[in-house]
């Protein structure tokens, strides 16, 4: 079979035939090739689509549990993560999956972000960074450098960035990742190893807005933003050999961080375990 | 096992007794953060849900806590958190989340003075029109008063078979003073209170729509991970939970939550009265004022006034019939609270042209005294 005919089969597999295509999103938006990559992982698990629940908050990337046929929860703006650990919480055995934005998890849903991360709950969340809020119509979010244009930044953007990488590891998270929408096929591996880890993971997914952020920063359309997002992206491996001045204006890819930590349930589980035994 | 599963006497208080009725209406989910005075509810199921294997989790607030109960709702375990004015004034957003994706859950409000920070150690019932109309949009909202530790047993047992039964969020509203006050109870004996089990669906995953439009109104309801995948959304949505912008769907979906409940109103209303059959006077009054309002009725009977009281356990939605029945040979209500002036307006909105409406406020962090009640008695009988 060709590739491309096994691809959509694949694809229609885990798409809601119900749903009304098309999607909201604006075409050469960098959403649906995250959904395609976490598509091809799933599939490569294996999970059963019954037991994986996706859920997400408010915003253009929350958009994508609606087309996914699994069991999705599309909830408030920033709370994801907290619906989530109640969904993980109340039944382990589910594969949760977040899907959520820069504003979405890094401004309104900061708080969640990083207790989710505290507790190392096993939560694999998919930031779809993009620098920008899109669904409003592009203000700026933590994530948008210093000096950028958006509409609540008319004057160029004089706050600092967040890096939600170095906040997950400074959190707790045991499975710290980024990649980018270029990247699809390592994107794909690094959504399979953060759904492959107990505990919480984070893959920063670095993406395109090129109707907002693009359009009033001068940086192109689609394509030329996302070979922006391909020129600046460095591997890990290779980052590790390189000055840093060459690293200047460049984001690390790959698998940044990894440890093995308790995770929140299976604590739990083992403290029921400890009061039954104790008789109490 | 559980502390509370002994079918001795026990002193509890009132908001060890919410913890106690939870058990027994088979809450397995608690998600909270503390603020006084509820905590105790929290600090007892913190206690109690690993011994019964259930789940306990502190969140980082309160807008989390009602999220996690949302979540694990809808993995199929009955749901709670418990919460005082400002922790309820943040979860709003997300109340308003279950009753559009039709979630059961119940939220504890122990009322404390307000507005903002106000008063975290004092009595007040200022939560009262909050518990109705706290989230934006149009909903029909249940809340539930008790005024003893017993109780606060059976209006939490209530809530969560409301909450499970019609789909939705259910309120129940305590006080500082109840809360923290104790009673002797008997934690009633397993089945002699009813415990309601969420209605699954019965036909195939191909099927199943999660908010069927059903002659019944309230839809079966599938949990993450019983074999039905389907989408769930704060967005306003079609029967299978897609966003839905069309005036019909839209239409239908509100009407749902309204009727859904009202429907049902007979079984949701429970009021009590006393000495209302000869009465010429009544007093309305809920929780902690309802007692005081009783012994106030009691001295002012000695005196020969004929005045009863009417304490409405369901106080949302609010009884408009019954209390206007009851109301139809009552010359004089006087409606007591500790606020200025939330249940009032509901009881001149439902009061006969015959019945004059008097109110009784009292908002300074202080109990009603029976005496203040008995003092506005003869003033109206004067």
């Amino acid at each position: 079979m060709q590739p491309q005919v096994l691809s959509s089969e694949i694809m229609h597999h885990y798409l809601r035939p119900k749903k009304k295509f098309p999607n909201v999103w604006c075409a050469g938006c960098g959403n649906g090739i995250v959904m395609g990559a976490l598509i091809r992982a799933i599939d490569t698990l294996k999970y059963d689509k019954d037991e994986v629940v996706v859920v997400s908050g408010i915003g253009c990337s929350s958009r994508m549990p609606v087309y996914l046929d699994f069991c999705t929860l599309h909830t408030t703006h920033g709370r994801a993560l907290a619906f989530a650990t109640g969904v993980k919480f109340a039944k382990p055995r589910l594969k949760v999956i977040v899907i959520t934005g820069d504003g979405d998890c890094l401004a309104i849903g900061g708080n969640h972000f990083i207790h989710a991360c505290r507790r190392n709950i096993d939560i694999t969340t998919i930031l779809i960074d993009n620098k920008i809020y899109g669904m409003t119509g592009g203000q700026f979010a933590p994530t948008t450098p210093g000096g950028a244009f958006a509409t609540t930044a008319p004057h160029g953007n004089y706050e600092k960035q967040f890096d939600p990488v170095k906040l997950a590891i400074g959190s707790g998270a045991s499975y710290v990742a980024r990649g980018t929408v270029y990247h699809v096929q390592q994107l794909e591996k690094l959504i399979i190893g953060g759904l492959s880890k107990r505990g919480f993971a984070l893959i920063d997914t670095i993406s395109n807005c090129h109707t907002y952020y693009g359009r009033m920063n001068k940086e192109g359309d689609a394509v030329a933003m996302i070979d922006a997002i391909k020129k600046q992206a460095v591997n890990i491996k290779q980052a590790e050999t390189m000055p840093p001045e060459k690293l200047a204006g460049k984001f690390v890819t790959g698998v940044i961080h990894e440890h093995d930590a308790s995770e929140f349930c299976e604590e739990y589980e083992s403290l029921m375990q400890r009061l039954a035994a104790k008789g109490r | 096992m559980s502390e509370y599963a002994s079918a001795k006497p026990m002193l509890l208080q009132g908001n060890e007794a919410c913890v106690a009725g939870a058990l027994y209406a088979g809450v397995e989910f608690f998600a909270g953060y503390p603020i006084t005075p509820s905590t105790e509810i929290a600090e007892g199921m913190a206690r109690e849900m690993p011994r019964i294997g259930g789940r306990f989790i502190q969140m980082e607030d309160e807008i989390a806590s009602i999220a996690a109960i949302i979540g694990a709702s809808n993995a199929g375990l009955k749901s709670m958190t418990a919460t005082s004015g400002p922790g309820f004034s943040l979860m709003q957003e997300n109340i308003g989340y279950a009753y559009m994706t039709e979630t059961p859950c119940v939220i504890v409000d122990v009322q404390r003075g307000g507005p903002s920070t106000g008063l975290p150690t004092k009595i007040s019932q200022a939560d009262i029109q909050q518990a109705r109309w706290g989230t934006h949009g149009d909903y029909t909202a249940i809340t539930l008063a008790p005024s003893t530790v017993r109780g606060c047993f059976e209006e939490t047992v209530r809530a969560v078979n409301m909450a499970e039964r019609y789909r939705t969020p259910v309120v129940v509203l305590t006080d500082e003073v109840l809360g923290h006050m104790r009673e002797m109870m008997v934690i009633p004996a397993p089945g002699e209170m009813e415990v309601y089990k969420r209605h699954k669906p019965d036909v195939p995953p191909d099927w199943y729509h999660h908010f069927e439009i059903t002659p019944s109104l309230v839809s079966a309801m599938a949990s993450f991970g019983d074999g039905y995948r389907y989408n769930i959304s704060g967005l306003t949505h079609d029967q299978d939970g897609f966003p839905t912008a069309q005036p019909k769907e839209i239409k239908e979906k509100l009407d749902k939550l309204r009727t859904k409940i009202m429907r049902y109103a007979d079984e949701i209303y429970r009021i009590r009265t006393e000495m209302m059959e000869d009465a010429h006077v009544a007093v309305i009054s809920t929780g902690t004022v309802a007692r005081s309002a009783l012994q106030a009725v009691k001295m002012a009977r000695e005196k020969r006034i004929k005045v009863g009281t009417i304490q409405p356990l369901t106080i949302w939605p609010f009884p408009d019939q019954p209390i206007h029945d009851m109301l139809k040979n009552v010359k004089k209500v006087i409606v007591a609270e500790l606020n200025m002036g939330q249940l009032v307006q509901e009881v001149a909105r439902v009061a006969p042209r015959t019945c004059e409406v008097l109110f009784l406020g009292r908002y300074d962090g202080e109990v009603m005294a029976p005496q203040m009640i008995l003092d506005k008695i003869r003033e109206a009988v004067k």
